[in-house]
């Protein structure tokens, strides 16, 4: 008779019930771990949020946001930066449509260079000049500094990582010689190791009227640092192709670089895809080692900030924050990336 | 094309390069070797060619370096690069700064990577000499002093013995911890961090029994632990720090620059000029404010500036009292006590040589 009553409550009721069973409460032991893993996070997560919302004082963030975001790049040039992230979002978007066949579908094939042209009209928006107020390169700080660096890293070893990838299968003893030694001595070396050689011993090397500009020392140590890794990840790409594929190619008549460049390429990429976009993550997070050689990045600008007389000691909120910036940032870039290895079929030849 | 044609050809390119590597070497032998300074460029010229200074800073010490809300550089270290800036260039905004961390600021100014390092840098013989520095006038004269808990009944340094001492690597503190400890036979645990922020923070976990640093540095952040009044300072004093800028060896017009532009800043407070009255003190009759501020004499035409220099100076950034008070003083949030930081007539140590 109850049971007949109320049927529905019981149905739901049952399904979380079901899956709580199943999953948290099915022997005796389990429910006992569960029990003692919720009284931990609870004891945890209450202080956590009380400091959260009432005794951290998030002035500290409110006040600085400008900073963090771009930094100390001029307040009346502020619209570059918004030109920047609406070029940078409409892009995305066409690439997002084409790529989902949505709309716009016959430009698929000219992404890549929309995508390459817009770079040196982001660069020159950020830097100035050919008209703009020039913008020097220690104006540059903030997220924008640790964006620009992770990016222009990572686009730069690409085709660099590419050339090692392919020199390393390279028939030629020297060339493959060249890139195994190169690889394998880049990646012995940490890469807080590489940065110092960048940023406190070239400096010693160079003439002494030749100033490489911070920023490009900070870049060149990041981009020939991942280039070591980048060539492994295309090499696992390079591996993956059958060989048929290559004689197929041989078959047809193409030559030696049009094999690699039409055929063997692409499909590696493609397979490289999830491991490039590791990289750029951890990357991007490793720029945060240039604070360490006062470059003001996300992470030098929040110890200076912490420096401010008003907000001495203002660790927990200030560091929290960046790490939020460091997460989303992160987060969605592997959320693109595994929408994009789903469009483009990767892992299904 | 007959062969020799082509070995010529690609002689010529080699041969070229060749002698512009030497030509290159020979040139950087006159510079190494610049015991005479009139011989070379003086940095004076290559700043002025440049149009801006180019300073190194710490960028993370309160009241010293740091940056505000609105991206703009502030505190006694950063007004310090402004005064040269505004000396130089009548424009104290003519400056880059660039953060230095405690090591690599000697190499940035050895390579010639920044004009004038004003980092709370403590000037000692051993810098002076072998890292081939260059002094300019103290600008903060600091002490090294210790923090502890004061629940936690150390009084003096003996008490420590076995403890964790927290400090930041690279820096004199380090050192003197050890030698005042090694004097006293007393063991402890250096628990060293690159960053001075984490220093505190490590201190106020209670992962060190006490912190040591300079003791202005102490001063202010002990205002910004969680509880102030539960920590104190020792009375002992390890060692002195006279906190000066600096800039590289063997080019003494530059280094005659910097140092006057600071005693500028002493004189002007000793002479009652600040950036309010110095405009209507260049009409006076007094021949010391006349030769002071360029109305008549050629002091700063002497230094390779303008005879005006001083006014420059004061008018941008005021003279070293307002500097302090700016920065330091009891409107801020560090409240530091003027101290040895005072004039020779107030029972403080700053004294500059007459002007004329």
């Amino acid at each position: 008779m109850n049971d007949a009553n109320n049927p529905p409550p019981l149905r739901i009721r049952s399904r979380t019930l079901n899956w709580l069973l199943k999953n948290l409460f099915n022997t005796w032991y389990n429910s006992l771990l569960t029990l003692i893993c919720l009284c931990i996070i609870y004891s945890l997560g209450k202080n956590f949020l009380y400091w959260v919302f009432t005794q951290a004082q998030w002035t500290v963030v409110t006040t600085n946001l400008r900073l963090f975001l771009v930094g100390r790049y001029p307040i009346d040039l502020t619209w570059r930066i918004w030109t920047i992230v609406g070029i940078i979002i409409a892009l995305s978007i066409l690439t997002w449509g084409a790529l989902t066949k949505r709309f716009l579908t016959q430009i698929t094939s000219w992404l890549p260079l929309i995508w390459t042209l817009s770079f040196p009209i982001v660069m020159w928006l950020i830097g100035g000049g050919f008209g703009l107020t020039p913008v020097s390169s220690d104006l540059w700080t903030g997220l924008l500094l640790t964006l620009l660096l992770a990016i222009v890293s990572i686009v730069l070893s690409l085709p660099l990582g590419i050339l090692l990838a392919l020199g390393r299968q390279s028939d030629l003893p020297v060339v493959r010689i060249f890139s195994i030694i190169y690889i394998e001595l880049i990646r012995g070396l940490p890469l807080i190791g590489i940065l110092f050689m960048a940023q406190v011993m070239l400096p010693l090397f160079l003439p002494s009227d030749v100033r490489l500009d911070r920023v490009v020392r900070a870049i060149a140590g990041l981009t020939l640092f991942s280039a070591a890794y980048m060539a492994e990840n295309v090499r696992g790409g390079l591996q993956a192709i059958p060989r048929g594929q290559k004689e197929a190619a041989k078959a047809l008549g193409l030559n030696p670089v049009l094999i690699t460049s039409l055929i063997v390429l692409p499909q590696a990429l493609k397979v490289a895809i999830p491991s490039i976009v590791g990289q750029l993550i951890g990357l991007f997070k490793d720029t945060s080692l240039l604070a360490i050689f006062a470059l003001l990045e996300l992470t030098g600008i929040a110890r200076s900030i912490l420096a401010q007389p008003e907000f001495l000691g203002k660790y927990a909120e200030v560091y929290l924050f960046v790490g939020m910036i460091y997460w989303v940032f992160c987060y969605s870039m592997s959320l693109a990336s595994r929408k994009l290895e789903k469009q483009l079929g990767v892992g299904q030849r | 094309m007959p062969k020799w044609c082509c070995s010529i050809l690609t002689t010529i390119p080699i041969f070229l390069t060749l002698i512009s590597c030497s030509g290159e070497s020979r040139k950087t032998v006159v510079s190494e070797n610049a015991s005479a300074p009139q011989q070379v460029k003086s940095r004076l010229e290559t700043v002025k060619n440049r149009g801006k200074l180019i300073c190194g800073v710490s960028g993370e010490l309160p009241g010293f370096s740091f940056v505000r809300a609105d991206g703009r550089y502030a505190g006694l270290d950063v007004d310090i690069c402004r005064a040269i800036a505004a000396a130089i260039f009548n424009n104290p905004n003519a400056v880059q700064f660039r953060n230095l961390n405690a090591k690599e600021r000697f190499t940035a100014v050895q390579t010639g990577e920044v004009d004038v390092l004003s980092r709370n840098t403590t000037w000692t013989l051993g810098r002076d000499t072998s890292v081939k520095m260059e002094f300019a006038p103290v600008i903060f004269y600091d002490g090294q002093g210790i923090m502890v808990r004061k629940n936690s009944g150390f009084k003096k340094l003996e008490d420590l013995k076995g403890k964790p001492i927290c400090t930041q690597t690279g820096t004199t503190n380090e050192q003197n911890l050890a030698d005042q400890m090694r004097r006293r036979g007393l063991p402890y645990q250096p628990v060293v961090f690159e960053d001075v922020n984490t220093a505190y923070t490590a201190y106020a976990e209670g992962r060190c029994d006490a912190v040591t640093s300079d003791r202005s540095q102490l001063l202010s952040r002990r205002t910004a632990l969680p509880k102030p009044q539960d920590h104190e300072i020792l009375s002992v004093v390890m060692s002195k720090e006279p906190l000066a800028p600096a800039v590289a060896e063997g080019d003494v017009r530059w280094v005659n620059i910097v140092r006057w532009v600071v005693y500028t800043l002493i004189e002007a407070e000793e002479l009652g000029v600040n950036s309010k009255n110095v405009t209507q003190l260049t009409r006076s009759n007094d021949p010391l404010f006349r030769r002071f501020l360029g109305v008549e004499g050629s002091l700063g035409k002497g230094l390779g500036l303008t005879n005006d220099f001083t006014v420059r100076i004061i008018k941008s950034v005021g003279n070293y009292g307002e500097i302090y008070n700016r920065n330091l003083g009891p409107n801020t949030a560090l409240k530091l006590d003027r101290g040895l930081n005072n004039l020779w007539t107030k029972k403080g140590l700053l004294f500059a040589p007459p002007f004329r």
